[in-house]
């Protein structure tokens, strides 16, 4: 039996206002400068949309309870509580028209994380009920199947028996004390399968042992895009688990963006604990093979290309001059697009977006931004390390008519690997 | 009541009062923000926080980038000049640092005061660019909430009163005096208890955000 | 003293000359502001007047506005207009003492009924009727029955206009201004600690050329002489404008004559002829002495806080009252921010595991 309620809700909001919370609601001017960073407000002109107003409820929360004042006025009976209604509506501007890409926080000039704030509320309005279904439903399967898709281990094993056949590369499974502990997104998987054989051939070549954990393998966290930590504790726990029963050094997120931020960032907090091995994207251990000289490549390609930053994996990871720099050992018309690094715009449809069924009309909508600045740079080529955002930018792409290749990094330089001789 | 002795209870009392008032609730609504407390972050960090948030909250008074500013350019206009006028104002006109000489025990240079003046008429005229568009802009009219409103003509007042008393307009000068420290009076009053407490907590938002993005290696 | 020679006339056998009381004229309408042409009304005024009566109560005072109007300065205009006015009663200079001189005011004002002008300088006590009497007669007894018939009042010095230094706190007697207690008169304030005596003669010139008081601002002053406030007439003005300050009266900023504001200088509140007119025949005037403005024609002169402080300092002590603040907020905001915890730990205790089965409403799910 489901204990979502608004109590419920509110209960959850009350642990999560914390002292930068207080600090950012204390700040706040109603300016409207985090409109302009916003691809769903930009794009749609709703001011309903404005990052600052998606997070209402939880400022007259925080006023009501953490603030003398607020507690008077409420007192007295002159404020408006939370109600169910009102988180059911907010609901819409938190998930639908968010993607915690955090472009917002970076333009706000009292410097408001509102991005962080936005990843909170969704805890309470997760805690209420009022979590979209899509987001719903892919989180029941992570927790039930053990991935957002409802892959199972029997696909996986399906896709490395292929691999080996046809290039003889073995992926190994549940091998103790590598370097690397892989994990995959489900989105590679199904979509992507080359990237699991660009791993092989990559470590083959630089000599890394690596394995991947037929108890984990999964590393997206959809707790972390609902927004509910127990449920993204229980999903990281998982690999967290795995890594420690396998001893291995390093683990290595896939080429998604927010399975980067679950485990890497928000892991450790999660699990109220330091890890004993290292996370890393696999991008950043690509740049450090580059540095170590064990990524040998050839071939160059000459076609123009430009890069579309992963919000979670540079803004709001900090892995900004790696994909850069193995871009460049491939690529020699390589350009930047406007805006790029971190601030660079959103696909439009990260922070849970992609699950969502109604987004779909404005998360295409929200493409618009990234078509723009495609538009001014007419490429070839378009890289990116996301597999959620390889997935919109292809479909906005195809849906705009624009013929534009999407391609992730990693498999781009597993295809110019020198050949063992 | 005459002038006299207007002037001398907004000195007096007035200012007392509206100064206890304003350091008490400033004080609660600090202790309140900092006692909230935040959990340790336990991620193995790329860089010291600390560095990284002392620097935000310098780099944020400047725009992120050229396009960011281009997008908000009427907002950067306006609030710099709205908010570099203020300063001027406050900080940088004689009878002002006397004042807060007397509190503090220390003082520093000021400006020739037709300098200051000018601010005043800059900081003026931004106020109410900033007020047009908050009545027509859709998105900040959207956000406005009575309270922006409250604000906004609480931080105007002080600047409009005493630029009529530097120019002794319309009413005795002795009277605009004491209207003018009234209306200052009103907006310290305000201050703890509306949004105005910015001037105070951009400071630790901008270094809650530039620790925790510089501890990920991001210079926010 | 009842002569009735004109007015014109008695100044001629003082021995001022025709081009000398013009001159007076001349310079009376420009200080109060009038046009050239008035000139001549003036004169003619003046001239033909009958000099008024006049009864001069003196209540709590020093005195001072009297040795100012008297003894500021050898024989001039001013000095002898009022001279010659008929002075019917005013107890420093009067020679009459005694019932004598309370007989000289009885007398005048019967005389005179509903057209002597009345001269008050000092304040009125209203505490005890006994902390100042003349003759046996409280002040308030006394003001209020010379002014039933008085044509006007004039208000000399700061005591009598606004209370001035019995007045200031804790204010002992319950010294009260002229125009507290009567309503029904004509009153000018000719504030000042003391008063610029050519002020006092400008009203009386105006009174005797018009037969009315001159144009007054909101505290009951001529316009004509308080119009302007003393730092906007102020020859240092330029320095102020400039931030050129002396901090203190010995240093550079003193010897150069710099703008005086931050020792305490009140010329920017303070509504007088000072800076223009000057004092002792034009010689100088308190700022132009090295001393700030003690802002002695404004109400409440003696409570504006230090003579030295700065006018926009507060008149209390601000560092106790934020020390105060400090200790008071700092002890409230602790306890509203544990009360915060206390709330925020229920929360954190009460929390129960959120579980996929619990993301949607039981209607829904």
């Amino acid at each position: 039996m489901s204990k979502a309620t608004l109590d419920r809700g509110v209960q959850i909001l009350k642990e999560h206002i914390d002292a930068p919370t207080a600090a950012y609601f204390s700040s706040c001017v109603n300016c409207g400068m985090c409109a302009d960073a916003c691809l769903f407000y930009t794009e749609t002109g709703d001011p309903a949309y404005t990052p600052i107003n998606k997070l209402e409820p939880m400022r007259r929360l925080w006023e009501q309870e953490y603030t003398l004042v607020g507690r008077i006025k409420k007192l007295v009976g002159l404020s408006k509580p939370v109600t169910d209604e009102e988180l059911g509506e907010w609901s819409d501007l938190v998930y639908h028209a968010c993607s915690m890409c955090g472009r917002c926080s970076m333009v706000c000039p009292v410097g408001n994380d509102i991005s962080y704030m936005i990843r909170n509320i969704r805890e309470g309005i997760s805690a209420a009920g009022y979590a979209p279904e899509g987001l719903v439903g892919a989180t029941t399967r992570a927790v039930e199947i053990g991935s957002p898709m409802g892959i199972t281990m029997h696909a996986l094993n399906t896709q490395a028996r292929n691999i080996k056949e046809s290039s003889g590369l073995e992926i190994p499974f549940d091998r103790e004390g590598v370097d690397y502990l892989v994990l995959l997104s489900s989105m590679e998987v199904i979509n992507f399968p080359e990237y699991l054989e660009a791993i092989a051939r990559i470590f083959k070549q630089a000599g890394k042992s690596w394995t991947i954990s037929s108890e984990a393998f999964e590393a997206t966290n959809s707790g972390i895009q609902i927004g509910a930590s127990d449920i993204a504790r229980e999903l990281v726990s998982r690999v967290v688990e795995a890594a420690e029963k396998l001893k291995v050094e390093t683990v290595v997120s896939p080429e998604c963006g927010h399975a980067y931020t679950a485990i890497r960032w928000d892991g450790p907090n999660l699990m109220g604990r330091r890890f004993s091995f290292k996370v890393k994207h696999i991008i950043e251990v690509l740049d450090e093979l580059r540095e170590q000289r064990l990524l040998k490549v050839e071939g160059i390609e000459d076609s123009c290309m430009t890069f579309h930053d992963p919000c979670q994996l540079v803004r709001k990871g900090g892995v900004i001059e790696q994909p850069r720099n193995l871009l460049k050992m491939v690529a020699t018309n390589f350009v930047e697009m406007d805006d790029s690094g971190v601030m660079n715009w959103c696909c439009g449809a990260g922070g849970g977006v992609s699950a969502i069924e109604e987004a779909e009309e404005i998360r295409l909508k929200a493409f618009n931004r990234k078509k723009s600045q495609l538009d001014k740079l007419q490429v070839d080529t378009l890289v990116t390390a996301c597999a959620n955002c390889r997935i919109q930018l292809e479909e906005g792409l195809e849906v705009n008519e624009m013929d534009i290749p999407v391609v992730g990094l990693t498999e781009m330089l597993a295809d110019h690997l020198v050949e063992d001789k | 009541m005459n002038s006299a002795e207007f002037l001398l209870w907004v000195r007096g009392p007035g200012l007392n009062i509206a100064l206890v008032i304003f350091t008490i609730g400033m004080l609660i609504r600090l202790l309140e923000i900092f006692m909230l407390g935040r959990k340790q972050n336990l991620a193995e960090l790329r860089a010291n926080g600390v560095s990284a948030g002392l620097r935000t909250i310098f780099t944020r008074s400047t725009p992120a980038d050229k396009n960011s500013m281009r997008r908000s350019m009427f907002t950067f206009v306006a609030g710099y000049g709205f908010h570099i006028g203020l300063f001027v104002v406050i900080f940088l006109l004689t009878p002002h640092i006397q004042l807060i000489q007397s509190l503090l025990g220390f003082g520093w240079p000021a400006l020739p005061t037709p300098v200051v003046d000018l601010f005043t008429v800059i900081a003026l005229i931004s106020l109410m660019a900033l007020l047009w568009r908050r009545l027509t802009h859709p998105v900040v009219r959207y956000l406005s909430t009575p309270q922006d409103y409250l604000v906004w003509a609480a931080t105007f007042l002080p600047l409009l009163t005493g630029y009529m008393s530097y120019h002794h307009l319309w009413f005795p000068y002795s009277w605009l005096l004491g209207v003018h420290i009234l209306s200052v009076e009103f907006l310290l009053i305000l201050f703890p208890f509306t949004k105005l407490t910015h001037a105070f907590t951009l400071f630790i938002s901008r270094w809650y955000t530039g620790m925790m993005a510089g501890e990920k290696g991001v210079a926010s | 003293m009842s002569n009735n020679k004109p007015l014109g006339q008695a100044l001629r056998e003082q021995g001022v000359s025709r081009r000398g009381f013009l001159k007076f004229c001349a310079t009376t309408a420009s200080l109060m502001a009038l046009p050239p042409s008035m000139v001549p009304a003036i004169a003619k005024a003046l001239e033909s007047a009958r000099r008024p009566s006049v009864i001069w109560l003196s209540f709590q005072e020093c005195t001072g506005c009297t040795e100012s109007l008297t003894r500021s300065h050898a024989p001039t205009l001013e000095g002898l207009i009022f001279d010659n006015i008929s002075l019917d009663y005013h107890h420093t200079l009067q020679a009459a003492s005694g019932d004598a001189a309370e007989a000289a005011r009885e007398a005048a004002m019967e005389e005179n009924k509903g057209n002597y002008l009345l001269v008050v300088d000092g304040s009125i006590p209203l505490g005890n009727p006994g902390y100042s009497t003349i003759a046996g007669i409280s002040n308030l007894e006394m003001l209020k029955e010379v002014a039933e018939h008085a044509a006007a009042i004039i208000a000399v010095g700061t005591c009598a206009a606004y209370g001035g230094l019995p007045h200031a706190n804790p204010n002992p007697t319950g010294a009260v201004s002229v125009e507290e207690i009567i309503k029904d008169k004509p009153i000018v304030n000719v504030p000042g600690c003391p008063p610029i005596p050519v002020v006092i003669t400008g009203v009386l010139a105006h009174f005797l050329t018009f037969g009315k008081l001159p144009e007054l601002d909101h505290l009951g002053r001529p316009l004509a002489f308080y119009g302007n406030n003393i730092h906007d007439r102020c020859y240092r003005r330029p320095f102020y404008d400039k931030g050129l300050f002396a901090n203190t009266f010995d240093d550079e900023g003193a010897r150069k004559g710099w703008c005086l504001f931050k020792l305490g200088c009140k010329g920017p509140v303070t509504y007088n002829a000072c800076a223009t007119i000057k004092w002792n025949d034009g010689t100088s005037f308190p700022i132009e002495a090295g001393h700030g403005c003690l802002g002695c024609s404004e109400p409440n002169f003696w409570d504006m806080g230090g003579f030295y402080n700065a006018l926009s300092e507060s008149t209390m002590n601000l560092s106790r009252t934020a020390a105060v603040g400090i200790a008071v907020g700092a002890a409230a905001g602790t306890a509203s921010g544990l009360l915060n915890r206390r709330k925020k730990s229920k929360a954190e205790a009460a929390h129960e595991t959120v579980s996929v089965k619990d993301l949607q409403r039981e209607d829904k799910s």
